[in-house]
């Protein structure tokens, strides 16, 4: 049996013990003495958030069909445990091995999202580790960062050895080959990162040297030396079909938030809504044939027990074989009382007709996500969806027996004004007015649309990256329009509106475009007490305001500055296939108002089809075959 | 086919509390592929109901739950394709046929347990506390004070206390268990240790829950059965047509 790392004692008397034990279904457990690389793959966050993603559950099992590999898991220790561990000196653990992470070759840690950064100074330093990897020695793992945020890596560069840019399954391979021979070689830990920066995707960070202007923008951004290249590429998967899937995700004991079988039926996105970083990040659009995907389907509730499956994808409705796959999955499994799960589907008659099959209408509410109120503003942002759609969508379901209605905006949009503010509440009151047309004996009672708002946040390699951010008093009185406008309308009874903070969302922009100063601002946080910045019973505002006070780093050229379009940006040494020009064209043709086609009505010329797959190459054809994964 | 189902939960699985121990088996049964029966109605959920929750904390040899299977399988099929897709801990150590009427619930016939307790190391108390036990046992009326959600008041914890002794160590109790009465090893513990001026430490005992039983006997005279024991073996003659289905697919 397994020795746990914390004793009865301290399991007994935090939450959730299952967290920290391991164990579970499905997690893989090697003798650490078969093995030549040990890997611990962490998700910043508390294990039912960190056991619900997708990406490292593929790197998980990835990495396990290695013999020479023992990949584990470590999450972030709750607060309870995290004060425990401090007080008893208990260095932080892997699940499966229950070993010290300070054991492990790599620490690789996925960034989601930028509030969970100081959570990543948390795991470093439970782990023993030096928080600033110039102070790390050869004894320390090569800590890695990967996923989307890892697309600007800058204000984390202090803390990583090293980033993974673009889609696991590709060179990870090659690094750890790499790894193996430098450490048979007893290359030093500095050689072993300057060789690692010629795998392509991998960026290390020490290797570049940024120089500033007097007004704080970047000057230079280069490689100190000639063989460490000057761009880093993104890695893609060049054919989805055929690439690794876990047969056996791990079962946790206890409720997670993903607590489903989840089939990603394709990456990337067709849309290029000109906000969404990750419609530009996964370019281009690759599927998944429909014979694996039923193969993997079976396959995972198999093994997995599971008593729900989930579609995944960024616009399932996008899939060329929608009702191949549903249909398939209504058929196949409903009669086993398998739930179907289906996310981000268009409103239309084939999906209101599958979602009556897999859902209880009366207790179900459909989601429409307009982003903005007036079409002139959702043709700024590229958002392809009209108010014919959403009315006629609406209509359909409410005759279908639908009552509830949930529509998301956002606020703070580059070019939104006071009219288009407003027009969020006329869009939901015309929904309302659709309702209220059915003839009372037909409809089933009041109908509830929600509306709720967020704060737009521009993201690096989108066409919006050089947009401006506001105040958090003008994003206030951004949500007070609409609310107030909302209350001015006729049905004004049936519509509730819920909006976000706004001070989260400033810090937000700070990470997701800053440079490597703003390291500092993290660190200084971490040691005022800042973690779990994304739960809202530990996001401390002020404390954030004080670390940018003292570390003298002004919020406002981070936030209110829109940036030129020929400022050099922290993250343009990376290629991400979609070039800078088009993203600036792209830019342009939001001011002019002006819509650029989705890739199944034509290529824009984006610059993704340099990598020769996918929606580029194969235009309408679907994808054929099983999967050998 | 009504069916009881015995299992030990030990090891790391004392840290996973009843109602993640329900979502357990209902993964589980499902990798095994055991045809389990689903409740009518709009959110059907597996006919599933356990005997006596089991504290976190504490282990067991003997936890009992009862399904309903729609295809009837040998128990010792059933039981190995289960314990071949368990996780470590748990292991299905009987697979029982049961009548079909309703007052053979496993929840409605709990009437005792046994249970064993030791010493965490390091907690057990300086002083001598074996030897008192015999005494303690042998007390016509133990009170203890019982909180309510109203008030305290004291209750007679003596005629609930079946059996207790101890062996090297290790205290055995034979307690009553159920709706009816039901009582806690660490109480009777926590109430002994006071009888001898010791201060019970919340973190010191190891538990182990060994077996739950049914009373068959009258108001006068119990005659406690383990809840196995109330149900028979499934053998390959009770499951017309079983491995059919399975040499067909192959």
């Amino acid at each position: 049996m397994r020795k746990l790392a914390l004793n009865d004692e301290i399991l007994l008397s935090i939450e959730k013990p299952a967290r920290y034990i391991g164990g579970e279904v499905n997690s893989v457990m090697k003798d650490k003495k078969d093995v030549s690389i040990r890997f611990a793959m962490c998700f910043p966050d508390v294990y039912e958030i960190g056991m619900s993603h997708l990406g490292i559950q593929i790197l998980y099992d990835m990495f396990n069909r290695r013999e020479d590999v023992w990949c584990e898991r470590v999450y972030s220790p709750w607060v309870d445990l995290d004060r425990a561990m401090r007080k008893h000196h208990i260095p932080l653990f892997a699940l499966e091995s229950q070993d010290p992470v300070m054991n492990f070759d790599f620490l690789g840690i996925t960034l989601q999202y930028e509030m969970c950064y100081t959570n990543i100074l948390q795991i470093l330093d439970l782990s023993g580790i030096p928080l600033s990897a110039a102070d790390r020695d050869e004894d320390c793992p090569i800590v890695i960062g990967g996923g989307p945020c890892a697309y600007n890596p800058e204000p984390l560069a202090e803390f990583f050895d090293m980033f993974y840019i673009g889609e696991g399954e590709t060179v990870y391979g090659a690094l750890f080959d790499l790894y193996k021979e430098c450490r048979e070689q007893n290359i030093s830990r500095k050689e072993f990162l300057k060789k690692a920066s010629r795998i392509p995707g991998i960026y290390v960070p020490s290797l570049y040297q940024v120089t500033y202007r007097e007004d704080g923008t970047i000057a230079s951004f280069t490689p100190v030396d000639e063989d460490v290249p000057a761009v880093v590429e993104k890695q893609v998967v060049t054919d989805m079909t055929e690439a690794p899937y876990p047969e056996s995700p791990v079962v946790p004991f206890i409720k997670v938030t993903q607590d489903r079988v989840v089939l990603e039926i394709q990456r990337g996105c067709i849309r290029g809504c000109r906000f969404c970083q990750a419609g530009m990040l996964y370019r281009p659009t690759r599927e998944r044939s429909l014979e694996c995907l039923k193969e993997h389907a079976y396959r995972m509730l198999k093994n997995t027990g599971h008593e729900e499956i989930s579609l995944s994808s960024l616009s399932s409705s996008d899939y060329s074989d929608l009702p191949g796959i549903v249909n398939f999955l209504i058929d196949e499994f409903r009669s086993q009382n398998i739930n179907i799960s289906l996310p981000s589907l268009r409103i239309d008659a084939f999906s209101l007709d599958v979602m009556s099959k897999v859902q209880d209408v009366r207790k179900s509410s459909l989601t429409f996500a307009p982003e903005a109120g007036s079409q002139r503003l959702r043709n700024v942002i590229n958002k392809g969806l009209t108010e014919d759609v959403i009315l006629q969508g609406a209509d359909e379901a409410f005759h279908g027996g639908w009552n509830k209605v949930k529509l998301y905006f956002m606020l703070g949009l580059p070019l939104e004004t006071e009219d288009d503010r407003r027009a969020i509440a006329h869009l939901a009151e015309k929904i309302a007015e659709k309702y209220y047309e059915i003839p009372k004996e037909e409809r089933n009672g009041k109908c509830q649309i929600t509306v709720s708002t967020s704060f737009f946040v521009p993201k690096p390699f989108t066409p919006f990256q050089w947009a401006r951010m506001y105040e958090p008093g003008d994003y206030l009185g951004f949500a007070k329009t609409v609310n107030h406008e909302i209350k001015e309308m006729k049905n004004q009874k049936s519509i509730r509106y819920n909006w976000h903070q706004a001070d989260e969302t400033l810090l937000e922009g700070i990470f997701a475009r800053g440079d490597r100063k703003i390291s500092r601002v993290i660190l200084e946080a971490y040691r005022l007490g800042a973690l779990f910045d994304a739960w809202t019973e530990f996001w401390d505002y002020g404390r954030w305001l004080q670390a940018f006070e003292n570390t003298g780093i002004d919020m406002d050229f981070y936030t209110l500055r829109e940036r030129d379009t020929d400022e050099i940006l922290p993250w343009d040494f990376i290629n991400i296939g979609v070039t800078k020009e088009f993203l600036k064209k792209e830019w342009q043709k939001s001011r002019e108002e002006s819509v650029t086609p989705n890739c199944h009505m034509g290529c824009s010329g984006c610059g993704a089809a340099q990598y020769g797959t996918g929606v580029c190459k194969m235009k309408r054809k679907q994808a054929q075959g099983g999967c050998k994964a | 086919m009504k069916v009881r189902v015995k299992f030990s939960k030990q090891g790391i699985m004392k840290f996973i509390g009843h109602l993640d121990v329900m979502r357990y088996f209902q993964k589980a049964i499902r990798r095994a592929g055991i045809d389990i029966a689903y409740t009518e109605g709009l959110s059907p959920h597996m006919i599933m109901s356990f005997a006596s929750p089991l504290g976190v904390g504490l282990t067991s040899d003997a936890e009992y739950m009862d399904i309903e299977i729609r295809t009837p399988i040998p128990s010792e099929d059933a039981i190995e394709s289960l314990n071949r897709v368990s996780a470590e801990g748990i292991t299905v150590t009987g697979f029982y046929r049961i009548p079909e009427n309703r007052a053979n619930k496993a929840m409605t016939l709990v009437a005792a347990a046994d249970y064993t307790l030791r010493f965490r190391r390091g907690h057990e108390p300086k002083t001598d506390w074996q030897s008192g036990i015999s005494h303690f046992f042998a007390l016509k009326e133990i009170t203890v004070m019982k909180k309510t959600k109203k008030s305290e008041k004291e209750v007679d914890i003596r005629p609930m206390i079946y059996e207790m002794h101890v062996n090297a160590g290790t205290v055995f109790f034979r307690l009553a268990s159920g709706s009816a009465a039901n009582l806690k090893p660490e109480l009777v513990m926590d109430t002994y240790l006071k009888t001898l001026g010791i201060e019970p430490d919340p973190f010191a005992y190891e538990i182990n829950r060994c077996e739950i039983y049914a009373d068959t006997g009258t108001q006068q005279k119990r005659n406690l059965v383990p809840l196995s024991a109330l149900g028979v073996s499934i053998t390959e003659e009770d499951c017309p047509g079983y491995g059919q289905s399975a040499k067909e697919f192959t």
